[in-house]
C-alpha cells in the first residue's frame, strides 16, 4: 500500500470526522441562536401592558394581549379535559390489559394519528364542531388541541406503566387484589410521576399549535367570555401580528414568541430532567 | 408487562359462554377490561371518523372535477374552478429541497454524537436537540420573516444567483419569499428529527462491527461510513421518511415565507404555494361550498400522503431495531 494512498485515507478520516462535529454543533447554536434572538428582540418588547392590556384598535400603537394568554389557557384547559382521560386510560389498557391483534391496531392507529399534519386536525375539528353549529367557538379549538394530545399521552402513558417491574403487580395480587386493584393501587401511583410528565410535555407540544387553531378557535380582539365564541391564542396572535405591515405588531409578536417559546422550553427542560433522572435512578 | 399478564391470565382457564362471562364481570376485571377497552377503541373511532369527514366533505369537489383536479393548474375561487397541481408541486418541491439540505448535516451530525462524542456529551447535545424539536413551528415563521427572508434577499439570493446563475433554477426576481427560502426554514426544523432518530438507530449497531473494521485497518471514518452507517441503513432512512412527512404537513412557518401564489415556476427563488399553507390562508375566507369542498380535499391529499410515508418510516425504523438488535 503506497503512502500516498494512506495519507490520503488519514487525511479524508480527519476531514470528514471534523465535518461531522462541525455539523452536529452548527445545528446546537441553531437553538442558542433562536433563543439569543428571540430575547433579545422580544425582551425590548415587553412590557407590563403586555400581560394587562387588550390589543388596541388596528392603527393606535401599544396595548397587550392578555386576552390572548388567557385564551391560550383555557384552550390548553379543554384539550386536557378532552385527551389527557382517553390518552391515559388507553395507555393502561395497552400496558395492562391488551391482548396481540387489537393492541397493535391501536397502537398502530395511535402512531397514525400521531403523524397526521396538525392542519388536517384542524379540518376535522372543523367539521366536527363548527360547521354543525355554524360559528368558531373556543370549544372547536379545545376539540383540536384534545385530539393531537391523545396519541402522545397514550403512548408515554404505556411507556412508563411497562417500565414498573413485574414483581409489584405479582406482589400485590400475592396478597389477594384483583388485577384492577393491583393497578389503581399499585401500579399507577408507582408510575404516576413519569405519566404526569408525559401529560405536561404532550400539552406543551399542543400549547404551540398554530394551524389547527386558525379555523376552530379563530381569533378575537377582545375578552371571549364562556365557551362559545371565537377566542384568541398566543400563537394565533404571534402569526397574525408577524405577517401585518405594522412595525409596532411585529415588536409584539416578538415579545408574544419569546413569553410562548419561553413556557414550552420551560416544561420541556423540566420534564425532561425530571425523566432523566427517573432513568437514571431505575437503571 | 405482557408476560406477566399472560402468566396471571393463564393462572385461572377461562370459562366459556355467556353465563361465564356475567360471573367474571362481578369481580371488577372484566368492567375495568371492558372499560379501557372502550377508551382504546375511541381512538380507532376518532381516526376512522377523521377519514371518513375528509372524505364525506369533500364529495362536492371530487365529483365536479375527478382526477383532473390533480393536474388542473388553475385555482379560482371566483369562477369556481379549482386544480391542486400548483400546491402539490409546492409541497412537492419545499419538501425535497429541504431534505437535500438537512439530510447531510443531519446524518453528519448523527454520526458525531453517535460514533465520536463521548456519551456525556452526546447525551447533552442530543438533550438540546431534542428542545429544539419542540420549539413550535410559528417561532420558525417568525424567525423565518425577519431573519431568513431579509437574508435570502440581500445576501444567499445575490450570491447563488452569481455562482449558479447559469441554472433555470436560480434566475428571476429575488424577493426574499419563495420555495428556497421555505425550504431552508423547513430543514431547520426537520433537522432535530433526522438526528435524534439517526442517533437511535446508530447506537443500536453491535460494537463488533466497529470493531472488526478497525480490526482491519480502516480509518475510524472508514469503519463508520462503509461499515456502521450501511448497517443502520434501513433505520437512517426509516428518519428520512419520517422528517418528509413532517415537512409535507407543516403549515405555519412555510406559509409565513412562502409567498402564497399558486403558480407553478421552476426558479427556486419564485414565490409558491403549498397544500398546508393554502388551507391555512384561505379556509376561513372560502365563501362558497364548492371552494371549501376543494379545499378540504387538498387537506385529504395531504393526509394520505403523509400516512403513506409514515407507514413506511415505522416499518423501516422497527425492521432496523430488529436487525440490529440480534447479533448475527
Amino acid at each position: 500500500m503506497s503512502r500516498v494512498r494512506l495519507l490520503w485515507r488519514k487525511s479524508l478520516n480527519a476531514v470528514m470526522l471534523t465535518l461531522t462535529g462541525v455539523a452536529a454543533f452548527a445545528v446546537v447554536s441553531v437553538l442558542f441562536l433562536i433563543l439569543g434572538y428571540l430575547i433579545w428582540n422580544g425582551g425590548r418588547s415587553l412590557n407590563w401592558d403586555f400581560f394587562t392590556q387588550l390589543p388596541k384598535p388596528v392603527g393606535e400603537e401599544g396595548g397587550g394581549m392578555a386576552n390572548a394568554i388567557v385564551g391560550s389557557l383555557k384552550l390548553l384547559l379543554l384539550a386536557a379535559v378532552m385527551g389527557l382521560p382517553i390518552g391515559l386510560i388507553s395507555g393502561v389498557y395497552l400496558a395492562e390489559f391488551g391482548g396481540k391483534t387489537f393492541s397493535f391496531v391501536v397502537r398502530y392507529t395511535t402512531d397514525l394519528l400521531n403523524g397526521v399534519p396538525s392542519i388536517v386536525i384542524g379540518i376535522f375539528a372543523y367539521s366536527l364542531a363548527v360547521l354543525p353549529v355554524k360559528h368558531f367557538s373556543a370549544l372547536a379549538g379545545g376539540v383540536a388541541l384534545g385530539i393531537m394530545v391523545i396519541p402522545i399521552t397514550v403512548r408515554s402513558s404505556e411507556e412508563f406503566l411497562r417500565a414498573i417491574p413485574g414483581s409489584l403487580r405479582e406482589g400485590a395480587m400475592a396478597l389477594g387484589a384483583s388485577k384492577w386493584r393491583t393497578i389503581a393501587t399499585v401500579v399507577l401511583p408507582a408510575a404516576s410521576g413519569g405519566i404526569l410528565t408525559g401529560m405536561l410535555l404532550s400539552l406543551a407540544r399542543v400549547a404551540g399549535e398554530t394551524a389547527p387553531l386558525l379555523f376552530t378557535a379563530f381569533s378575537n380582539r377582545f375578552w371571549s367570555p364562556g365557551w362559545g365564541q371565537p377566542i384568541a391564542s398566543l400563537p394565533v396572535m404571534i402569526y397574525t401580528y408577524a405577517i401585518a405591515p405594522y412595525d409596532d405588531w411585529h415588536r409584539q409578536a416578538w415579545a408574544a414568541g419569546l413569553i410562548l417559546l419561553g413556557l414550552v422550553l420551560l416544561a420541556n427542560l423540566g420534564c425532561r430532567l425530571a425523566l432523566r433522572g427517573r432513568g437514571m435512578g431505575r437503571s | 408487562m405482557s408476560t406477566t399478564a399472560t402468566t396471571i391470565d393463564g393462572a385461572v382457564p377461562p370459562k366459556a359462554g355467556p353465563r361465564a362471562f356475567i360471573d367474571r364481570l362481578r369481580d371488577g376485571d372484566e368492567v375495568a377490561h371492558v372499560i379501557t377497552l372502550v377508551f382504546a377503541a375511541t381512538i380507532l373511532l376518532i381516526t376512522s371518523l377523521l377519514v371518513y369527514e375528509l372524505w364525506v366533505n369533500s364529495h362536492l369537489s371530487r365529483a365536479k372535477f375527478g382526477w383532473a383536479f390533480f393536474w388542473t393548474s388553475t385555482w379560482d375561487p371566483i369562477f369556481d374552478h379549482f386544480g391542486a397541481a400548483p400546491f402539490i408541486y409546492g409541497t412537492l418541491v419545499t419538501s425535497i429541497l429541504s431534505l437535500i439540505i438537512a439530510v447531510p448535516l443531519g446524518l453528519a451530525a448523527a454520526v458525531f454524537l453517535a460514533e465520536l462524542a463521548p456519551r456525556n456529551l452526546s447525551d447533552s447535545i442530543a438533550f438540546l436537540i431534542d428542545l429544539l424539536a419542540a420549539v413550535p413551528s410559528v417561532i420558525y415563521g417568525l424567525l423565518g420573516i425577519f431573519i431568513v427572508v431579509p437574508l435570502m434577499r440581500t445576501v444567499v439570493g445575490p450570491a447563488l444567483k452569481h455562482t449558479l446563475g447559469f441554472l433555470p433554477l436560480f434566475q428571476g426576481p429575488n424577493y426574499g419569499v419563495g420555495f428556497l427560502t421555505a425550504s431552508i426554514v423547513l430543514a431547520i426544523m426537520i433537522v432535530p428529527f433526522i438526528i435524534s432518530v439517526s442517533r437511535e438507530v446508530l447506537l443500536t449497531v453491535p460494537r463488533e462491527q466497529r470493531e472488526a473494521a478497525l480490526a482491519l485497518g480502516a480509518t475510524r471514518w472508514e469503519a463508520t461510513w462503509q461499515v456502521v452507517v450501511p448497517w443502520a441503513r434501513t433505520g437512517i432512512m426509516g428518519s428520512i421518511f419520517l422528517a418528509l412527512a413532517r415537512a409535507l404537513g407543516e403549515t405555519m412557518a412555510v406559509t409565513m415565507v412562502i409567498g402564497n401564489d399558486p403558480k407553478i415556476r421552476e426558479s427556486l427563488f419564485a414565490a409558491g404555494y403549498t397544500i398546508a399553507a393554502v388551507i391555512a390562508n384561505e379556509f376561513t375566507e372560502a365563501t362558497g361550498d364548492l371552494y371549501l369542498s376543494a379545499l378540504i380535499e387538498l387537506g385529504l391529499v395531504l393526509f394520505l400522503m403523509t400516512f403513506i410515508l409514515n407507514g413506511l418510516a415505522r416499518i423501516l425504523i422497527v425492521a432496523t431495531e430488529r436487525g440490529g438488535g440480534h447479533p448475527s
